[in-house]
């Protein structure tokens, strides 16, 4: 994002864009509307009309975040999580792709397919954990299926909707410079379909954090979701934020780099 | 106008055996539900030479880009037949290639892995279909734009690597759809001075769709007049001009006084079209 376009620290610097410390600046000045969220935070705790038990102080909170970084518990916590919601994503991308792609070039597919897509994709798919409790327990199997579910459609669509917006006569140049009708999906259409893709897998990447978090609420006897419910039954509300914001803060680096990547990849788009 | 010597729709010279492309009564409607079916075309019948450069000419909805993805086996051809000497058309196929209007490269692939795709796919080795990507690279005087993507080229070099493109793999049939359509006026005259001469060191069929008079003369050997709704050819011409094309040929004499008459036949199909239609 800052590398396209004016960043706020145009403006302020007169720096050479590309340089590390414009860079810096550049981010520090983006998210500078945070310290406004940070004021409000501790002017509400300071004022006295929420108490301090439910808002702590930041530093308290920062404290705790240590405490619990340096015994390993929010490590292995963290860890448990981020493999659950890896394995539920992993499996949704490929299964995603593998529908969305055979919905836009078959025909059976899509009568298939297409109403079951249309039904699911408004319907939370939260409401599917006491389900999904019962089938498959309370172990690893039901979390990595509920992300995976989450996960599934908006790849499903991107894919769909990429593949089937794919410039025909593109395919029609492979085919005429001798492409045969597999070359034609895995050369033609699947790059084509690219930046729809990576976006669906953008949104499906923010779904699994959120349900990987929303299942360990429900289910679990580890996680950062685990975490956060029993600190906050617990009433240890300082521990509980600091889960809380860690949490945030890799899902928000988890888009930071995927988008990067994405940039990368659809360099071919930039004029 | 004596030196025009106009040939029936149907060429009986015999030149079915040597014939690059023969279509024989191609008829191609536009089927949409609920709709009366559109005949795009009318029992086309035509010859085309190995070697030589035909073009089809006509007003928008004549059909004529219909007949060119015909013979790239692009849509399924309904009634008739069209047959090269790979066979009857039934798909396309690297021996007929095309440059589209449109360009149609790959906007994922810079312009040597544009040129290199139909080469690798034909077969050709790693190092061949370098050393071919960078001579057809150079004939299209592309030199130095290599590693660029298409969103990074103007128009004009987009269909000069599009053309590169096709030309590496060196079709016997060569098919271009309107392909200086969106170039401007010097491009386009540069394009077509270009493509001539190289059809002049590498002869082929080649099947070039136009509206454009001028453009069709300029480069073919023959020329479709075709008319619309239903899409029929309503004379076929040889176009009596020196071999070598250039500068002057645009101001020769024949040129024309060829275009004058060419321009007359095809404003009748234009306005025997717009009649039709009110």
């Amino acid at each position: 994002m800052s590398a396209a376009g004016a960043g706020p620290a145009d403006a302020a610097l007169a720096l050479p864009r590309n340089t590390l410390l414009f860079k810096l600046f550049d981010g520090v000045l983006r998210y500078s509307p945070l310290l406004v969220l940070v004021a409000v935070w501790e002017g509400l705790g300071l004022s006295g009309f929420v108490s301090r038990q439910m808002l702590p102080d930041l530093g308290t909170i920062l404290s705790e975040f240590w405490r619990m970084l340096t015994g390993g518990d929010l490590l292995y916590n963290t860890a448990r999580s981020l493999s659950r919601s890896f394995s539920g994503l992993a499996l949704a991308i490929v299964v995603g792709l593998a529908a969305g792609l055979a919905m836009a070039t078959a025909r059976p597919a899509r009568l298939l397919i297409n109403p079951v897509v249309q039904i699911f994709y408004p319907m939370p798919k939260s409401a599917l954990i006491p389900v999904v409790m019962i089938w498959l327990g309370l172990g690893d199997a039901s979390k990595v299926l509920l992300i995976f579910l989450g996960c599934l459609l908006p790849v499903v669509v991107g894919a769909y909707n990429g593949a089937r917006g794919v410039n025909p006569f593109l395919v029609w140049s492979a085919r005429s410079l001798g492409a045969g009708r597999f070359e034609v999906l895995r050369e033609v259409i699947v790059p084509a379909a690219m930046p729809e893709i990576l976006n669906g897998c953008r949104t499906a990447l923010a779904f699994s954090f959120i349900l990987m978090v929303s299942s360990e609420f429900l289910i679990a006897s580890d996680g950062v979701g685990y975490m956060i419910s029993s600190l906050g039954d617990g009433g240890i509300y300082p521990a509980m934020f600091a889960v809380i914001f860690f949490v945030a803060a890799i899902g928000f680096a988890a888009d930071r780099v995927y988008s990067v990547i994405m940039r990368r990849q659809l360099r071919w788009r930039e004029a | 106008m004596s030196a025009l010597r106009q040939a029936p729709a149907v060429d009986p010279a015999g030149m079915a055996g040597a014939a690059g492309i023969r279509i024989d009564a191609v008829t191609h409607a536009y089927r949409s539900p609920g709709r009366p079916p559109v005949t795009a075309l009318d029992r086309i019948s035509l010859d085309i030479g190995p070697t030589e450069f035909h073009a089809l000419l006509g007003p928008s909805g004549c059909g004529k880009s219909t007949l060119l993805y015909l013979i790239g086996g692009f849509i399924p051809v309904q009634d008739g037949a069209i047959t090269t000497p790979k066979g009857r058309v039934t798909a396309p196929g690297p021996e007929r290639s095309i440059v589209f209007q449109n360009f149609a490269l790959f906007p994922w692939k810079t312009v040597r892995e544009n040129v290199l795709y139909g080469l690798r796919k034909s077969g050709v080795g790693r190092e061949e279909s370098e050393a071919r990507a960078r001579e057809f690279i150079s004939l299209v005087h592309l030199t130095g734009f290599e590693d660029a993507y298409p969103s990074q080229l103007s128009g004009g070099m987009q269909q000069r690597a599009a053309i590169a493109r096709t030309l590496a793999v060196d079709p016997k049939i060569l098919l271009m759809d309107e392909p200086f359509g969106a170039l401007d006026a010097q491009t386009r005259r540069v394009m077509q001075e270009e493509l001539r001469a190289i059809w002049q060191r590498s002869p082929k069929t080649v099947v070039f769709v136009t509206h454009d008079v001028q453009e069709a003369v300029f480069l073919a050997d023959r020329i479709s007049i075709m008319s619309s709704r239903p899409g029929r050819i309503q004379h076929v011409l040889d176009v009596p001009l020196p071999k070598e094309r250039g500068e002057d040929t645009l101001e020769s004499r024949e040129f024309i006084q060829l275009s004058e008459h060419i321009w007359r036949l095809v404003r009748e199909q234009a306005v025997a079209a717009t009649r039709g239609r009110l």
